[in-house]
């Protein structure tokens, strides 16, 4: 249809001031887009980091804690629970399997987890996946190492390489295990969690290198030679918590009360799903901010279009005074200037959703790297949909205001058409 | 047709305003009575006063884009001011074709364009012009006949001179044979030569297809022209500016 077509052309015309507005939609858009995708990356990252276990076991601190330094190697243990006391629950009834963890020590910024090999069977991520060797095997020897596949990208290990094993957990270790190398035995795939990060080793290996030493140096004269350490009795003393898989997922409340209720040392025990929603509820707020933070930019980019569009009334006042001369009412005056803000807006809107898309996949192994947070790339949520159509809607109401006023002033101008 | 009936349809009045007053709104508005005036049709009339004598609102009344606060106006035997807005549009559209002083066209469109334009709101213009082999065949037919280049018919409007730009918009008012064409002083903008020659052209395209004219104007010159000249004051009973 001409009028259209004219239409059309007149914004081509305005091509500059139409893509500027276009693009200021379009980073609003990205940034309520972006902001949502990382929103429900990191949840599902954090979600998807451990899954198939019921309870995880410390010594008694927030739940929270427990969580974020027994699986996501965030920040550090306050205390250790007792061997004795792992024996004791792993002796339990209820108790299908029981994977202790140890942590403590780094390898070059890497944390270092002792673990036993049980730990492949039975610890799992994204919903029930287990873990998988890339390359090698699981520890068989004393001093042999399981690594992370980003281990091993970051640092260019493979099987059979010797590393060293820092204590603390420093990026740079200052007191090195040096004395006694581990073999890189097996390389794990990816898996998007904090695994992939981690250098794993057995627990009597961890008993092992500490020989000697106290209160987190070497004591001259009291340490062995790794042969000599070979021909001791490894059973650890301490580990930091121990993942535990039931046998009836009715029994959870009851070796928890069990484990909260320890006599022999204060112990707690947490449900990974149920502290996974405390943390939420804990960063609910910073996300309501970020949201509404992301809603004031896409109404600021909507005024800004209306604005645009109000702007040019002056020099469109002739075409507007044309067309009523050729019999277009108001109708035509108010869906001309509507249609344009919803054009400009869908364009927007398309643009900042494909924008993002263009950034996620960018972005993606650079935020793994930087943050270990592995967002799922997945196609638009029915919600962010809905969301899109709001600013669409609210686009086209933004239109309608300069739409408005271009009727009224044509009233006004009658047959006179300005310059 | 009888010749009694003939002679009717020849004498009916084109417009007929009686007794309209009307005032732009707002404070400092610009105030106008009209007590009567008619144009006959196939007239060609030329409205003679100097710019603020009140021509362009009385365009825009008879455009129907105003309504007066009192009176009747009847365009073609039709009172438009009882009309809703929407309807004097679409009268306007169907039965007035409008010429400006300058700045007639759409920049962005072809000269073809512009002219076809008032077609997408006048449906029986558009049936007519289809009649001659399509709307652009007509288009084309009535820009040659007013003196446009062949060539330039397709370019942009924006790229026209004034002279070309004034012939598109008579063919715009022309297309599909509207039978009222008023023109806001269409030929200010054109040399003297130019303007003997426009006007003799769209008068031979008013005369094919049976249409009237009013014109406003400020030159007195222009009258040697016309069927009539009438001077606005005379029309204009009464006007000022609140």
């Amino acid at each position: 249809m001409t009028v259209l077509r004219l239409a059309a052309k007149s914004l081509a015309n305005r091509w500059l001031t139409a893509l500027l507005t276009v693009l200021a939609i379009a980073v609003s858009v990205v940034l309520l887009l972006g902001v949502e995708k990382l929103r429900t990356g990191a949840k599902a990252s954090f979600a998807n980091t451990i899954s198939g276990t019921d309870l995880i076991i410390g010594a008694r601190s927030g739940g929270l804690q427990l969580l974020l330094y027994s699986v996501f190697r965030i920040g550090n243990a306050t205390n250790n629970m007792t061997w004795r006391s792992y024996e004791a629950i792993k002796a339990r009834g209820e108790v299908k399997w029981i994977v202790p963890l140890s942590l403590g020590d780094s390898h070059r910024g890497f944390r270092v987890l002792g673990t036993t090999a049980n730990y492949f069977d039975h610890y799992q991520f994204r919903r029930g996946r287990h873990l998988e060797f890339a390359q090698g095997t699981r520890f068989s020897d004393l001093f042999d190492a399981v690594i992370g596949s980003d281990v091993a990208d970051a640092l260019g290990y493979k099987t059979g390489d010797k590393i060293i094993v820092a204590h603390g957990t420093g990026a740079i270790g200052i007191n090195k295990h040096d004395d006694k190398p581990f073999r890189v035995s097996g390389v794990l795939a990816k898996t998007g969690t904090p695994v992939d990060r981690t250098v794993h080793v057995s627990l009597e290996a961890i008993e092992a290198i500490h020989i000697g030493w106290d209160g987190g140096s070497r004591q001259a004269g009291r340490t062995m030679s790794a042969e000599a350490v070979r021909r001791l009795d490894l059973k650890p003393k301490a580990i930091t918590a121990a993942l535990v898989g039931l046998k009836s997922k009715i029994s959870i409340f009851t070796l928890q009360r069990y484990v909260n209720t320890y006599r022999s040392e204060p112990l707690t025990a947490i449900l990974p799903a149920a502290t996974l929603y405390e943390l939420w509820g804990l960063i609910g707020t910073a996300e309501a901010a970020l949201l509404v933070v992301s809603i004031m930019v896409v109404i600021t980019a909507l005024l800004g279009m209306a604005t645009m569009i109000l702007a040019t009334l002056n020099e469109r006042r002739r075409e507007i005074a044309i067309l009523r001369s050729v019999g277009a009412g108001p109708g035509t005056v108010i869906g001309l200037l509507v249609s344009e803000a919803g054009l400009l807006t869908f364009a927007g809107v398309v643009m900042g959703l494909l924008l993002t898309y263009v950034g996620l996949f960018a972005l993606q192994p650079l935020i793994d790297d930087h943050y270990g947070l592995f967002l799922e790339i997945v196609p638009p949520t029915a919600m962010e949909i809905g969301v899109l159509g709001l600013i669409l809607a609210g686009g086209v109401l933004a239109g309608l205001l300069p739409a408005w006023r271009a009727y009224r002033q044509s009233l006004a101008d009658g047959m006179m058409v300005r310059a | 047709m009888n010749a009694g009936e003939a002679e009717r349809t020849e004498t009916r009045d084109v417009v007929a305003m009686a007794d309209v007053s009307f005032a732009w709104p707002g404070a400092s508005g610009f105030a106008l009575a009209i007590d009567r005036f008619t144009l006959a049709k196939g007239r060609k009339v030329l409205l003679l006063g100097p710019s603020g004598s009140g021509k362009s609102t009385l365009l825009s009344l008879l455009a129907g884009i105003v309504s007066p606060n009192r009176g009747r106006i009847e365009i073609l035997g039709t009172d438009i001011t009882p009309l809703s807005s929407t309807r004097r549009d679409r009268f306007r559209a169907e039965h007035v074709g409008v010429i400006f002083q300058m700045f007639n066209l759409l920049p962005y469109g072809s000269a073809l364009d512009n002219v076809v334009l008032p077609l997408a709101f006048a449906p029986e213009r558009r049936q007519r012009a289809n009649q001659g082999g399509g709307e652009a065949h007509e288009a084309r037919r009535l820009l040659l006949a007013l003196g446009l280049p062949e060539e330039r018919i397709t370019r942009s409007a924006g790229e026209l001179s004034v002279g070309q730009q004034q012939r598109v918009a008579a063919a715009r008012a022309l297309i599909g044979g509207p039978e009222l064409i008023i023109a806001d002083e269409p030929t200010s903008a054109l040399d003297d030569d130019a303007k003997g020659r426009f006007l003799e052209l769209l008068f031979h395209q008013l005369d094919a297809a049976g249409a009237s004219l009013l014109m406003v104007s400020h030159e007195t010159e222009l009258g040697q022209h016309f069927d009539e000249v009438i001077r606005l004051d005379e029309v204009i009973a009464r006007r000022e500016t609140a």
